[in-house]
């Protein structure tokens, strides 16, 4: 299960940072299972340190999470037959790890039978959120008797940087990353945190304009492969 | 930090990622995504998580916001990795262990 053992230190990780931003155990814990979605939690986590306006936080937030309506979408065309109780139930597990792992095998199992199906769903869904939570728990609880010389707070941009690094295919993805990279130091000024949500929304502009716009333009030169389509976080 | 305006935001946000994990399950019935919207969303991660990695490499918060060489080349060591060995876990490791080597060398 390789795929939990990267959620383990990345909850640590969010427990011990967002004790530094000032949370309580109640709050910490609070966020880290009503949202339960990492990436969104590290960006919107210093915003709400700097008292930005409670709708800007939500908005970024949900710009970081917005792939997941892309899993919903696509797992929705491979999902078994089952009430709308237990999709609602199903929803709050769907994440990056579980999205990934549930499609690849429902794709590849599909005369599977519904239990089976949502068992395996239910399963990496369970595990993935059970371990990010008891991640945070431990890092909000332990985490002060962490050294500093261990530079944990590096983890965080380490470990985005592992996840983005492999799709970073084709000239749309890089596109699409430097303008958000870039954009994102130009406006670090901005108040609240403003920077980050123009960069991110920027640059998937850019990626979709390039894709769009710019590649078939450049096709009858260029003659290369469409980038792969990313995936993952 | 104040605490009204963190609820509301833990509320909101956590109400607002529900439901877009919810969406298309919900509905279900295999309706496709509008092709331009799946294209839009495919560049979610590709542009946000430079945008969160880019601040927290060039002006880390455990140095005050001030540039850190070290925390720079262990950035750039774990991306290589990561774009040619394809392993989260490889690059994940050799980018911390570049940090903690190179922060023991470097004065």
């Amino acid at each position: 299960m390789p795929f939990a053992l990267t959620i383990l230190p990345f909850g640590l990780i969010f427990g011990v940072v967002a004790k530094e931003a000032g949370l309580d155990l109640l709050e910490t814990m609070a966020m880290t299972s009503l949202v339960a979605a990492g990436a969104s939690q590290f960006a919107v986590l210093p915003m709400l340190e700097q008292g930005a306006p409670e709708l800007l936080a939500i908005l970024t937030g949900a710009v970081v999470n917005a792939r997941m309506a892309m899993y919903s979408a696509s797992l929705a065309t491979v999902w078994p037959r089952s009430s709308l109780g237990m999709r609602m139930l199903s929803a709050y597990f769907l994440n990056d790890q579980n999205y990934a792992l549930s499609f690849r095998r429902f794709r590849e199992r599909p005369d599977a039978v519904a239990a089976n199906k949502l068992g395996f769903y239910f399963g990496v869904g369970g595990l993935t959120v059970s371990v990010w939570v008891l991640g945070t728990f431990l890092g909000a609880v332990i985490g002060e008797q962490l050294p500093p010389s261990w530079s944990l707070d590096f983890a965080v941009p380490i470990t985005f940087i592992a996840i983005v690094a492999p799709i970073l295919r084709g000239l749309a993805n890089i596109l699409a990353a430097l303008v958000g990279a870039l954009l994102s130091v130009l406006l670090i000024g901005l108040p609240f945190g403003t920077g980050f949500l123009i960069a991110a929304v920027c640059g998937i502009f850019t990626g979709y304009a390039v894709e769009t716009w710019l590649q078939p333009w450049l096709q009858p030169w260029l003659e290369r492969r469409a980038p792969d389509k990313a995936s993952g976080v | 930090m104040n605490e009204a305006s963190f609820w509301i935001v833990v509320l909101g946000l956590g109400a607002a990622t529900y439901l877009i994990r919810l969406s298309f399950l919900g509905i279900l019935g295999g309706r496709a995504l509008p092709a331009g919207l799946v294209r839009l969303l495919s560049y979610v991660p590709v542009a946000v998580l430079p945008a969160l990695i880019a601040p927290m490499v060039l002006f880390p918060k455990a140095t005050g916001g001030s540039f850190d060489l070290p925390r720079l080349l262990a950035a750039l060591i774990a991306f290589a990795v990561a774009a040619v060995v394809r392993s989260a876990l490889a690059a994940i490791l050799s980018g911390m262990g570049a940090l903690w080597l190179i922060s023991a060398f470097l004065p």
